[in-house]
C-alpha cells in the first residue's frame, strides 16, 4: 500500500524539518548560555557598592562601578540627545515631505550603509573630526560617536512608523486647512507617537552596549568625572579594561557590569518590542 | 427658484500624471445651499472631481488639474489660492472615519484653534456646537477628554463632520461617507447631512443610490471620466435623458 | 427620511448673518494662516536640512578616513595591500602591510557565514513553517535577543567560556579526525588554542545568527500562501514546499539577508578581539590566532602615532569601502524583492 517512493519523500522532508528544529536549539541553546555564564560570574559582583562607590584602583578590595554607569548614562543621554532631533526630523521628511522624490531614495539607501557601518569606523571618524581638533580624548567626543550609531536607527524608526500612518488622516488634517507643519507635528507624529518612542529605546538599547567607539573618543576614566572635555569613565571601556586584567576584583566588578549593561539592554529590546506589538494591534 | 451658484466647474480636466485624464472637461455649476450627489461606477472620477475641489490632490506630485474651479466667482485652482484658506471654506469628510489622535474635545477645538483665538469658555461652547451640530454631544457629553479612537465607527463619523462643521465652511464634501458603517449609523449620517443642506453647499459621492435619491436635490452621474448627465435627483431617478444613466440607475452595469 | 427640526441652530442663525460672517472671517482666517507662513517654511526646511545631515555625515565618514589615511596611503601604496609583516616600531620607517587583518576579516567572516547561514535558515524555516503559532512570537523574539547583546559580552563570553571548551574538546577532535585528509588536516591544523580565528569565526557565526533568522523569516512570509497551498495541494511534503517554492521565490531576499549579515561579521570589533590572538602573521590553519581589520584597530589605535596610526585609519577605510559594497549589494538585492513584490 504504502508507496516507496512517497514514504522516501516524507522520510526526507522529516529530516530535514527535524534540522531545522535543531537549528532552533541550536541557536536558543547560545542565548541561553551567554546569559547563564553573565548571571554565573556577575550576581556575585552584583551589590548595593556598585552603585555606591567609584572603580577602584588595581589590586583593591571592594569598590563600585558609579562613575562608569554615570558616565554611560550621560553620553548616551547626550548621544540620543543629538540624534533624536537630527534623525527624527530627517525621517520626517523622508515620510511627509520627499516621499516621492529621488533625494528621499538616496538618503534611505545611504541610512541603510551608515545603519550596519561598523561601529570602529565611527570610532575613527569621531577620533579624526573630533578628538584630534580638540586635542584630547573627551566625554563630547564619545557623546557625538554614540550619536552618529543612533542617528541612521532613529532615521530608519522614524520613517517607517510615519509611513505606517495611514494617508486619509493627513488629508483629514489638510482638509481642515491645517498648515502642512501642523499635520505633521499635531497629526503623523501623534498617531506614529508610539512607533517613534519604540525607535528611541532601541536606539537607546543600541549605543548604551557600544564599546568599540568609545575606545578612543571618550576613552575611559578611573575617576568621577562629568566635565565633557576630559575623558569621560563609561560601562563598556571599563569593562573591556577591568576584564583583561590579572586584578579578580575587577574581573568581578567587570563581569558584574556585563550582567547590568545586558540587562539593561535586553530589558530595553524586550519593552520597545511590546511597545511595538501593542500599537500594532491597535 | 434657482439658488445662486456656489461652485462652478469649468473645463475641468485632472491628470493623475501622465497624459492620460481622469477627469475629462467636467461642466457643471453647485447651487448655495442644495446637496448635489454624484454617483457612478467604481473609477469613474467621482471622488477625484472632490478632491480638486479642495485641492487635495496638491498634497501629491505630479497630479494636476486644468480647467477653472470658481468658488463665489473666484478660481480656486489658480496657483495664487491659499490652499489652506481654501480647505477651511470647504470642508470635506472622507470615507473612512479619520478621527484625530487626540481627545474628542481637542479633535474639534484642534481646528478651531487654526483661525481663532478663544478663551476656554468660548472654545467649550464652539465644540459643544458642533457636537450638537453633528447630533453627537448626548452621546459624548460625559467623556470628552476620551480619546476619539474609542469611539464607534459611525460616531467618529459624525465626530469628523462635527469637526468640518467647527470651522464653519461654506462648502463641505463627503466623500462616500456612509460605505464603512452600518446601517444605523448610515441612517443618522444621512439624517445630519439632510439638516445640514439648510446652511452648507453639499456634494456627496456615494455607491448607494438610495442613498442620492434620499439626500441630494442635484444628481450627477459619472462615467470613465466623464460628466454623463446632471439634472435635479428627481429627474435623474425618474427619466434620465442618457441611456447610460438608465442602465446604471437600473443596476444594468456598474 | 424625518428632517431633524429639533436640532439646536446656535450656528445657523438666518443666511445673511452666515455671509456677514463668512466674508469677515475670511480675512481673519487668511490671517491667521499667513501667521503659520513662516513657521511651516521653516520646518520643512529643517526636516530637509535634517535629512540631508544624513549625506553629509557619510561623506564626512568618508573623506575624514582618507585624510587620516593619507600618509600611509602614500607611504605604502598597494604594497599595503601585498604585505604580510607589520612592524609598527621598525627603523628607520615602520614597515606595515594589511595582508593579514584583511585576510583575517575575510575568512572569519566567510567561516561565520558557513556556519550561520544553514542554522540561520534553518530556524527561519522552523519560525515560518513548522512553529506552533504560540511559540512563534518568542521563540523569534528570543533568537533576535541575540541582537541586542553587547558585541563586547560575547567576546567576554567567548574568551572565558567557549574558548576553553573549543580547545580542549572541540578542536582537537576537528583535528585528530581530517589529519590525514589534504587539504582539511591543513586547514584544520593543530594546536588547538584559546585565541584563534576559528573561536572569532564562530563567536560572530552567533552575531550574525538573529540577522540571518529575522530578515529571512521576513522574506519567508512574503510569499503568498496560495503558491503554498498549491504546492500542499500536489501532495508536496514540508521539505519540497521550501525547497521548490519558498526558497526559489526568495532568493533574492534570501541572499540580501545574508549579505547584510556579512556586512556585520566584517566590521564586527569588539567580539573579534577578545577571542582572534591578535597576530598579523597569516597562518595556514584556522586553529591558530590571527587577526581582523577591526581587531587590529581596537587594539592598537589608543597607542599608535603617525604612520603606524595612519596605516590602521587606512584600514579602516579598507573596512569601510569593504563593507559598502557588501551593504549596498545587499540593500539592492533586497529593494529588488520589495520591487518584484509591489508588482
Amino acid at each position: 500500500m504504502a508507496n516507496p517512493l512517497y514514504s522516501a519523500r516524507r522520510r526526507r522532508s522529516l529530516l530535514a524539518m527535524t534540522l531545522c528544529v535543531a537549528a532552533t536549539g541550536f541557536g536558543l541553546m547560545w542565548l541561553v548560555m551567554i546569559l547563564f555564564t553573565l548571571f554565573w560570574n556577575g550576581i556575585a559582583g552584583i551589590s548595593a557598592e556598585i552603585f555606591t562607590q567609584m572603580t577602584p584602583p588595581p589590586n583593591a578590595q571592594g569598590g563600585g562601578l558609579l562613575n562608569a554607569i554615570v558616565g554611560s548614562a550621560i553620553l548616551t543621554a547626550l548621544g540620543i540627545g543629538v540624534g533624536a532631533p537630527i534623525g527624527i526630523l530627517a525621517g520626517t521628511y523622508m515620510a511627509e515631505y520627499g516621499r516621492h522624490s529621488k533625494l528621499t531614495d538616496v538618503i534611505r539607501f545611504v541610512n541603510d550603509i551608515l545603519l550596519s557601518a561598523p561601529s570602529i569606523i565611527i570610532g575613527l571618524f569621531v577620533y579624526g573630526a573630533v578628538v584630534i581638533p580638540m586635542g584630547s580624548f573627551s566625554g563630547l567626543a564619545g557623546a557625538i560617536a554614540l550619536a552618529v550609531i543612533a542617528l541612521p536607527v532613529i532615521v530608519r524608526t522614524t520613517e517607517d512608523m510615519l509611513l505606517l500612518v495611514p494617508t486619509p488622516l493627513r488629508e483629514a488634517a489638510a482638509a481642515l486647512g491645517m498648515p502642512r507643519s501642523y499635520v505633521v507635528r499635531w497629526i503623523t507624529w501623534r498617531a506614529a507617537r508610539t512607533g517613534l518612542i519604540t525607535g528611541l529605546l532601541l536606539a537607546v538599547a543600541r549605543v548604551s552596549g557600544e564599546t568599540a567607539p568609545l575606545l578612543f573618543t571618550a576613552l575611559s576614566s578611573q575617576f568621577w568625572s562629568v566635565d565633557l572635555l576630559k575623558s569621560m569613565a563609561n560601562l563598556p571601556v571599563t569593562i573591556n579594561n577591568f576584564i583583561n586584567n590579572p586584578d579578580p576584583n575587577w574581573k568581578r566588578l567587570a563581569w558584574a557590569g556585563a550582567l547590568i549593561i545586558t540587562l539593561a539592554v535586553l530589558s530595553l529590546n524586550i519593552i520597545a518590542r511590546s511597545l511595538a506589538a501593542r500599537s500594532n494591534e491597535k | 427658484m434657482t439658488s445662486p451658484i456656489k461652485l462652478d466647474v469649468r473645463h475641468l480636466s485632472f491628470y493623475y500624471g501622465g497624459t492620460k485624464a481622469a477627469l475629462k472637461d467636467i461642466n457643471l455649476s453647485l447651487a448655495t445651499n442644495e446637496v448635489t450627489a454624484f454617483i457612478g461606477p467604481s473609477g469613474c472620477g467621482k471622488s477625484t472631481l472632490l478632491r480638486v475641489f479642495n485641492r487635495m490632490f496638491d498634497l501629491y506630485p505630479n497630479q494636476r488639474a486644468e480647467g477653472e474651479v470658481l468658488l463665489d466667482g473666484q478660481n480656486v485652482l489658480s496657483t495664487d489660492q491659499d490652499v489652506n484658506l481654501l480647505r477651511s471654506r470647504i470642508g470635506m469628510v472622507f470615507q473612512k472615519p479619520t478621527p484625530f489622535p487626540m481627545t474628542i474635545y481637542e479633535n474639534i477645538a484642534f481646528g478651531i484653534r487654526l483661525y481663532e483665538k478663544l478663551s476656554k469658555s468660548d472654545m467649550d461652547e464652539r465644540v459643544e456646537q458642533a457636537l450638537r451640530g453633528a447630533a453627537l454631544w448626548d452621546e459624548v457629553k460625559d467623556k470628552l477628554t476620551a480619546s476619539g479612537l474609542s469611539l464607534s465607527g459611525g460616531q467618529q463619523q459624525r465626530l469628523c463632520i462635527a469637526r468640518t462643521v467647527a470651522i464653519k465652511p461654506e462648502v463641505i464634501l463627503f466623500d462616500e461617507p456612509c460605505s464603512a458603517l452600518d446601517p444605523i449609523s448610515t441612517a443618522k449620517v444621512e439624517e445630519l447631512i439632510d439638516d445640514l443642506s439648510d446652511r452648507y453647499t453639499i456634494a456627496i459621492v456615494t455607491h448607494n443610490m438610495q442613498q442620492a435619491a434620499r439626500v441630494s436635490d442635484k444628481t450627477a452621474f459619472m462615467y470613465l471620466g466623464e460628466l454623463i448627465e446632471f439634472d435635479d435627483t428627481s429627474k435623474i431617478f425618474t427619466s434620465p435623458a442618457q441611456q447610460r444613466t438608465q442602465d446604471y440607475i437600473t443596476g444594468r452595469f456598474g | 427620511m424625518g428632517r431633524a427640526t429639533a436640532l439646536p441652530s446656535s450656528f445657523g442663525g438666518c443666511v445673511s448673518d452666515i455671509t456677514s460672517h463668512q466674508i469677515q472671517s475670511q480675512s481673519e482666517r487668511a490671517a491667521a494662516l499667513a501667521s503659520f507662513k513662516l513657521a511651516d517654511s521653516l520646518f520643512a526646511w529643517l526636516t530637509r536640512l535634517a535629512a540631508l545631515c544624513v549625506l553629509a555625515l557619510l561623506g564626512a565618514i568618508i573623506i575624514s578616513l582618507i585624510i587620516g589615511a593619507w600618509p600611509a596611503i602614500k607611504t605604502y601604496g598597494f604594497d599595503f595591500l601585498t604585505t604580510q609583516r607589520w612592524a609598527p616600531n621598525a627603523k628607520p620607517v615602520p614597515i606595515l602591510g594589511g595582508l593579514g587583518p584583511l585576510y583575517g576579516t575575510l575568512v572569519s567572516s566567510i567561516i561565520a557565514l558557513l556556519i550561520a547561514v544553514p542554522v540561520g535558515l534553518g530556524i527561519a524555516i522552523f519560525l515560518t513553517e513548522l512553529c506552533p503559532q504560540v511559540l512563534r512570537r518568542s521563540v523569534g523574539i528570543a533568537i533576535e535577543l541575540l541582537a541586542g547583546i553587547p558585541s563586547i559580552i560575547y567576546g567576554m563570553w567567548g574568551f572565558f567560556v567557549l574558548g576553553p571548551i573549543l580547545a580542549d574538546t572541540i578542536e582537537p577532535a576537528i583535528a585528530d579526525f581530517v589529519e590525514d585528509i589534504p587539504i582539511l588536516g591543513t586547514i584544520f591544523a593543530g594546536p588547538a588554542s584559546n585565541l584563534s580565528l576559528f573561536n572569532a569565526s564562530l563567536v560572530l557565526a552567533i552575531m550574525i545568527l538573529p540577522f540571518i533568522t529575522a530578515i529571512s523569516r521576513d522574506v519567508f512570509n512574503t510569499v503568498p500562501t496560495v503558491l503554498k497551498e498549491a504546492a500542499y495541494g500536489l501532495g508536496c511534503t514540508t521539505w519540497e514546499v521550501v525547497r521548490r517554492v519558498v526558497i526559489p521565490y526568495t532568493r533574492v531576499g534570501v541572499i540580501g539577508a545574508i549579505m547584510l549579515a556579512l556586512g556585520r561579521a566584517l566590521g564586527e570589533t569588539m567580539a573579534v578581539t577578545f577571542v582572534i590572538g591578535n597576530s598579523f602573521r597569516i597562518s595556514s590553519s584556522v586553529f591558530a590566532p590571527g587577526t581582523t581589520i577591526s581587531a587590529a584597530i581596537a587594539s592598537e589605535f589608543a597607542e599608535a602615532r603617525d604612520l603606524h596610526q595612519s596605516a590602521l585609519i587606512l584600514l579602516g577605510l579598507l573596512l569601510f569601502v569593504l563593507t559598502f559594497f557588501v551593504l549596498s549589494g545587499a540593500r539592492l538585492m533586497l529593494r529588488h524583492l520589495a520591487r518584484q513584490q509591489g508588482v
